[in-house]
């Protein structure tokens, strides 16, 4: 019989007690929730805010799941330490829980560089939770003035769901760019030009140096006035309670193919873990929800005693705005060949290294492109197929006959 | 489970299927008046090139990464094995497109994400597409 311990409620928690369940269905699982709600898709808080989503219906299982996987929840309670002598886990409250097997899936935690003035600030959030969400829902009103720092992901997703509620929203971004993580120049173009349709601004290359109450100073000496501050400026993997105990900690807390740490007994998965991405040959934090789940189940069927190796995790995301959409993949390793295709409102990047595709960027051109992820995640030689045609289109047309009867010629 | 299955050797390109899929998911009575000067929107589609015209609908994976990529929870895997998509919950990310290594999704009209639900649950009550092929060349099987 084990005792599983899961800190964290969300995707990869999830995922990991639907591992566990696979292998063993007797053993006790309790999960330590620090926030109140059963795990709810976080990507979709930006689309509550554009009330597209309904935060009541935001679940990511349905409702009897912790109750028909035999699971205890403690919501509202945090994780502050691991003995892994002991083998507990301690929680706020003082109490402390025995585990045989634990999983650290504790997600990240928005980044607040400092920034002088701050506490001056009477209105400020984040937005990396159902709470975040729902306290800038509370206080946006039609007159608002929304400066928003950091054009990454999680910054433009909280200006979409804002962009038809508030006065007026600004978004502003030390990179010249937006999306640079994800996205060059010409792509960031693109997007920003459509969000720019739809009245949100931007001050690329700029960023707030200080805050005075309601105003902004920026780097560039200007100045912003604002009723409502976000700061989106990134994400940290929330590594402490590993590196507390001397576990291998680097961006994220490392973890082998079997999702195991360096410290015996203890998993760790999603936002929180750093594993290998095999589209950039070395280890990497992956935050993104597929990451998350496949990295989640893996280490609840190797806790429950089984053999499950998640070796081929790549970057994945796609994003949208207003109706255009970018989808990327993989890597651009240093040294590596570029293909391009362009056209108005749309653009193609493919990379492709060593005779393999390891990654690409597509704007505006979305149509079956799980193709080209599954060239990156299965590794395909290129020379087995035909390239050529490919690059135009992701079709499965330009796989040989034998490689498509494998695909679709039985049951997969 | 059964699933839908091409020959790409008896697959003539004829767009058939594509036709018999956007009927069966119309809910209307008659193909003329359900179809008729609009662009369609099926769950199928052919692909292919001078040499070879198959079909592709979703595959029905054992494994489907289309389900663990959702972020909004609204695609799932019945006990049947059949993939069906929520669409009130789908927000319309593509992120199911980024990931299906058969180029099986496509969202429908209003961008929300389509997906073949092997006509289970529409009036045909198993693949339109299969009924009315007419070389056989798509089949409804176990394998
Ligand atoms: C606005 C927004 C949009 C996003 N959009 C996308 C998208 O489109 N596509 C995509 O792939 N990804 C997206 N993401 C990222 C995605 O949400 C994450 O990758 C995913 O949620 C990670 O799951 P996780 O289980 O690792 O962590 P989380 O979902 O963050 O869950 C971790 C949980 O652990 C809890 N916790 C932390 N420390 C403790 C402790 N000590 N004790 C107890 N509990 C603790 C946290 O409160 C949290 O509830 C988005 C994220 C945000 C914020």
């Amino acid at each position: 019989m084990e005792n599983y311990v899961i800190i964290g409620n969300g995707t990869a928690a999830v995922s990991c007690i639907e591992g566990i369940r696979s292998l063993d269905t007797e053993s006790p699982v309790t999960v330590i929730s620090a926030e109140k709600y059963p795990a709810y898709c976080r990507p979709l808080i930006s689309c509550a805010l554009e009330g597209k989503a309904d935060p009541g219906n935001m679940n990511q299982r349905p409702a009897d799941f912790y109750e028909k996987n035999g699971c205890r929840v403690l919501f509202g309670t945090k994780a502050v330490g691991i003995d892994p002598d002991k083998k507990s886990v301690t929680l706020n409250e003082g109490a402390c829980l025995p585990y045989t097997k634990l999983c650290v899936a504790a997600g990240s935690s928005p980044f607040v560089p400092p920034m002088a003035g701050l506490d001056t600030v009477a209105r400020k959030f984040s937005f990396m939770t159902m709470d975040d969400m729902l306290a800038l829902d509370a206080a946006v009103t039609e007159n608002s003035r929304v400066l928003i720092v950091g054009a990454g992901l999680i910054g433009l997703k909280c200006a979409e769901g804002l962009a038809e509620r508030a006065g007026s929203l600004t978004v502003c971004d030390l990179a010249p760019r937006i999306l640079s993580s994800i996205l060059d120049e010409e792509g960031a173009a693109l997007m920003r030009a459509r969000l720019e349709e739809h009245g949100i601004s931007f001050l690329p290359g700029d960023t707030a140096d200080r805050f005075e109450g309601n105003r902004a100073v920026m780097k560039s000496g200007k100045t912003m006035d604002f009723d409502i501050l976000v700061l989106a400026v990134g994400v940290r993997a929330n590594t402490a309670l590993v590196k507390d105990i001397g576990g291998d900690v680097n961006r994220g807390i490392i973890v082998d193919r079997h999702m195991r740490t360096s410290v015996p007994d203890i998993y760790a998965a999603g936002d929180c873990a750093e594993g290998y991405d095999s589209s950039l040959g070395a280890n990497r934090v992956l935050a993104i929800l597929p990451n998350a789940r496949l990295q989640g189940e893996c280490a609840g069927i190797n806790m429950a005693g089984g053999d499950r190796t998640f070796d081929n995790a790549v970057p994945l995301n796609a994003i949208g705005f207003f109706g255009l959409h970018c989808l990327t993949a993989g890597s651009a390793p240093e040294g590596c060949a570029v293909f391009e295709e362009r056209g108005p409102g749309w653009m193609k990047k493919l990379w492709t290294k060593d005779g393999f595709l390891t990654g690409f960027a597509l704007v505006g051109c979305e149509e079956r492109a799980g193709i080209y992820t599954s060239l990156i995640r299965e590794r395909i030689p290129l020379d087995t197929l035909d390239f050529g045609l490919l690059r135009h289109a992701a079709t499965t047309a330009a796989f040989s006959r034998e490689q498509r009867r494998r695909k679709f010629g039985g049951a997969v | 489970m059964k699933r839908v299955y091409v020959n790409e050797e008896w697959c003539l390109g004829c767009h058939l299927c594509e036709y018999n899929c956007a009927f069966a998911n119309s809910g209307g009575s008659d193909m003329a008046s359900a179809l008729r000067g609009k662009p369609i929107f099926p769950r199928i589609h052919i692909e292919g090139d001078e040499r070879v015209t198959y079909a592709v609908s979703c595959r029905h994976c054992d494994d489907p990464l289309c389900v663990k990529a959702c972020i909004a929870g609204a695609l799932s895997q019945g006990e049947d094995g059949v993939i069906r998509i929520e669409k009130t919950r789908c927000v319309g990310c593509f992120t199911c497109v980024l990931v299906c290594p058969y180029g099986a999704l496509a969202p429908a009209e209003d961008g929300v994400m389509q997906k073949c639900e092997l006509c289970l649950s529409n009036a045909s009550g198993e693949p339109a597409c299969v009924k009315g092929c007419p070389n056989r060349a798509i089949v409804y099987e176990e394998r």
